[in-house]
């Protein structure tokens, strides 16, 4: 459980002011920005922190220009928290050519073809430019499916280069530093806890977060990365994380798919075209307090206002969600949430084996959640 | 609804302000006004809550066209839900309905015929009957509404030219029948196409009938823009001065002005969505008669009205788009901001963009109305028309083709 976050994070600079230890749920920009929302929209929503891709960020439009006009806080115009990534994620998923040697990662340039390399010296340098409140460091980053001495080897890598990051970090007293655990840990940092986007069946997946923050320490905050949906992050922040990120939300907006407490509602079924309700009555965005299902309908996958609008309400969904978790620590009554969030999620009571699995390690009884269906007796 | 012209300019021609008061609020639309270009209700990048912080006190009148609604909501439901402005929640916007919107429902006179109008629409094209086109406005409920018009382009034959005021005209009494009100708040649709003769004789016909207003359509349909003032004047002065007209398809900042020059009231923003569509953003002066100029040190191609965002001379620009420009996108944005956001394809761009050329447009607007309150309309369109011209003999004539108002437009 995450109270812990209350304290670290007004450690923190910035987010001191704007995160006062709520769950946080970093919304997903491409590069730069949220799609489709504007920045009050984000605050009115209440979105404290969000992430820029460096990857993204230094091909347009560069971090040289990013820190020409001032940072990205200044360049977006963005008044509260932002957060880097290392850039090497990306490198690795998007390009298939990437080689990974000690000095850093090689890559093939997506501008001229030529090979370039990203050390853990240049993704600081060009996350001092960009300027953001959180910044990560670069990791050895390996597929979840590859096995062996390759994985001993990315942890003590990671570790080589967190040292590196660390040396070359020219802004500590404004940039906070996340080290990323890929199976080694470090005492000195806060915490990401990378390599679990790539697609990992749902039991490995637990079992990981779970050994990360049982092991990290219990004074900084434990960062989750791209992991996004609902579920999941109920069972991190059980297992004592922190922070999340992920395009899910804006993602599924735009196939017209809208987060409900039930779990999700799609907006394109033909059911809809008739249905005056809102996307979710429990729901107070701006969305849910003005539109029915059936004018919606009509928007979603026509034209840009369709998406435009699941995406505010999908935004709102989470960071409340975020919310809700938080003050449910605060008040000490986190397992009722998760039960909670779990009858509505399963009905029929037919919780995921990994999430019960998931609980039981975290300590919170849901059996009343996870009971096999009763049907009644005749 | 109710109309009221307050001035009428000083000088030639018919440029006139007034004040029209419809649907809750109890501040009118003053005119000439601009109706803000709405896909099934909203504009196409802003929702309600941008709406609401659009400048200026009073309704914004949205334009609707029911073609759009002919792809769900069906009427039923739409009725169900209370109508338009409940469907959208802008219970004190004005709604105007009219079938050509230029953007997603565009008349297609080809396959018109004497039972219904066709039109161009993104599901198809599309016949529509008066009775269908009444059950949409029934459900809606707008403020206002055009009668159905069968809008023919230009250059077609004299035969099908005078077949369309025929039609025309007898859809208006079809559309007073149908409607439960009787007509009450129903805008008579006059065509004619590029014909003196026939826009006369449909304007005089649907003068004689009992209409709160007078919808013009068939305009930026192939006619030249020397043509048209002699068109609009036929149409105009066969038209009783109290009530207000409306017209379709004249949209870019001259054609607004020859509009306004021979009395009409209410014009479409289709041109903003074309603008923001192309990653351009309006900058040209709103106080023209205070002395201020155009700047003719725009990067962009020989055009002095508006800058392209997507050009790489933005990229490290940190001015707003419009120096003192008071809309939430020149208060809290860049132009290289909206440069990088148009680079990597962020809908926030478009949000963005459209959101200051609404605010300009809406600006342009207003100086129109000072100018002709003052008397000065006469030499707001002479200053407007030469700050450009001064431009365009200056410089090599290599502007965009179908952005200027000096050559005729074809719409294919
Ligand atoms: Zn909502
Ligand atoms: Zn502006």
């Amino acid at each position: 459980m995450s109270v812990v976050s209350l304290v670290c994070l007004s450690h923190m600079g910035r987010l001191l002011r704007f995160a006062w230890g709520m769950q946080i749920y970093l919304g997903m920009p491409r590069s730069g920005s949220i799609k489709g929302l504007t920045n009050n929209q984000l605050e009115e929503i209440g979105c404290q922190i969000i992430l820029g891709n460096t990857y993204h960020l230094a091909l347009h439009p560069g971090a040289e220009l990013i820190d020409d006009i001032g940072g990205l806080h200044k360049f977006m115009n963005w008044k509260r928290a932002l957060l880097t990534d290392s850039g090497g994620f990306q490198m690795v998923s998007l390009l298939q050519l990437a080689d990974i040697t000690e000095e850093g990662v090689t890559f093939q340039s997506p501008a001229d073809g030529k090979p370039m390399l990203l050390t853990p010296e240049e993704s600081i340098r060009i996350q001092n430019k960009i300027g953001a409140d959180i910044i990560m460091a670069l990791d050895d980053v390996v597929k979840t499916t590859i096995t062996g001495p390759r994985i001993e080897e990315a942890m003590y890598r990671t570790l080589r280069w967190i040292d590196r990051c660390i040396a070359a970090h020219k802004r500590p007293e404004v940039q906070n530093l996340f080290g990323i655990v890929q199976g080694g840990l470090d005492p000195t940092l806060s915490y990401a806890i990378g390599g679990l986007a790539g697609g990992e069946d749902k039991d490995s997946f637990w079992r990981v977060v779970a050994q990360c923050t049982a092991a990290l320490p219990e004074d900084k905050p434990r960062y989750v990365m791209g992991v996004g949906y609902p579920l999941d992050i109920v069972v991190c922040s059980a297992l004592g994380a922190d922070m999340y990120d992920s395009v899910y939300p804006t993602r599924t907006a735009r196939f017209g798919t809208a987060l409900v407490p039930e779990g999700v509602l799609k907006l394109t079924h033909m059911a809809m075209a008739s249905d005056v309700r809102p996307i979710d009555s429990t729901c107070i965005c701006m969305v849910c307090k003005n539109y029915t299902r059936a004018y919606i309908h009509c928007l979603v996958t026509k034209n840009a206002m369709g998406s435009q609008l699941l995406s505010y309400h999908n935004l709102s969904y989470m960071m409340r969600l975020s919310q809700d978790l938080h003050t449910s620590i605060i008040v000490g009554r986190f397992p009722e949430f998760v039960q909670g969030f779990l009858r509505a999620q399963f009905p029929k009571g037919d919780v995921p084996a990994w999430v019960c699995n998931a609980m039981e390690v975290a300590g919170i009884d849901i059996s009343s959640c996870c009971a096999p269906f009763q049907s009644p007796l005749a | 609804m109710r109309f009221a012209v307050n001035h009428r300019c000083g000088g030639i021609g018919g440029a006139r302000v007034g004040a029209l008061f419809a649907g809750n609020s109890p501040i009118p639309v003053e005119t000439p006004a601009l109706l803000l270009s709405t896909m099934k209700g909203l504009p196409a990048f802003l929702s309600r809550d941008l709406v609401a912080n659009l400048p200026f006190p009073g309704p914004h009148p949205l334009h609707i066209s029911p073609i759009d609604f002919l792809h769900g909501p069906t009427p039923s439901i739409i009725s169900s839900i209370g109508g338009l402005h409940e469907m959208l929640a802008l219970q004190n916007c004005v709604f105007v309905a009219s079938a050509r919107d230029s953007i997603e429902s565009l008349p297609e006179s080809v396959a018109a015929n004497k039972l219904g109008a066709s039109f161009e629409t993104p599901g198809g094209r599309r016949l529509v009957k008066p009775s269908d086109y009444m059950e949409i406005i029934s459900s809606l409920k707008p403020d206002f509404w055009a009668s159905l018009a069968d809008e023919v382009p230009a250059w077609v034959s004299e035969k099908r030219n005078k077949a369309s005021v025929d039609r025309t005209v007898r859809w208006l009494d079809d559309c007073i029948a149908l409607d439960k009100t009787g007509g009450s708040n129903i805008f008579g649709a006059i065509v004619g196409g590029a014909s003196v003769d026939e826009r006369k004789r449909c304007a005089t016909e649907v003068a004689k009938k009992n209409v709160r207003g007078f919808y013009i359509g068939g305009f930026g349909l192939g006619e030249s823009m020397e043509e048209r003032p002699s068109l609009l004047n036929t149409v105009v002065d066969s038209l009783p001065e109290e009530k207000p007209r409306q017209i379709s398809g004249l949209a870019l900042p001259e054609e607004v002005l020859q509009g306004v020059a021979a009395g009409i009231d209410l014009f479409d923003s289709t041109y903003i969505y074309h603008l923001t569509l192309g990653g351009l953003a309006l900058v040209f002066p709103l106080d023209i008669l205070e002395g201020q100029i155009f700047n003719t040190q725009l990067h962009n191609f020989g055009d002095v009205t508006k800058i392209n965002l997507r050009a790489t001379v933005y990229r490290k620009d940190t001015s707003p788009l419009v120096d003192n420009c008071s809309c939430y996108t020149c208060q809290n944005h860049t132009r290289a901001y909206i440069n990088h956001l148009l680079n990597v394809h962020e809908m926030l761009a478009q949000i963005l963009l459209e959101i200051h050329n609404t605010h300009h447009y809406l600006g342009f607007f207003r100086s129109i109305r000072e100018a002709i309150k003052t008397d000065k309309f006469d030499l707001f369109c002479k200053k407007f028309i030469e700050g450009r011209r001064a431009h365009l003999t200056s410089s090599q004539p290599c502007y965009d083709v179908h952005e200027s108002p000096f050559l005729s437009i074809q719409t294919n």
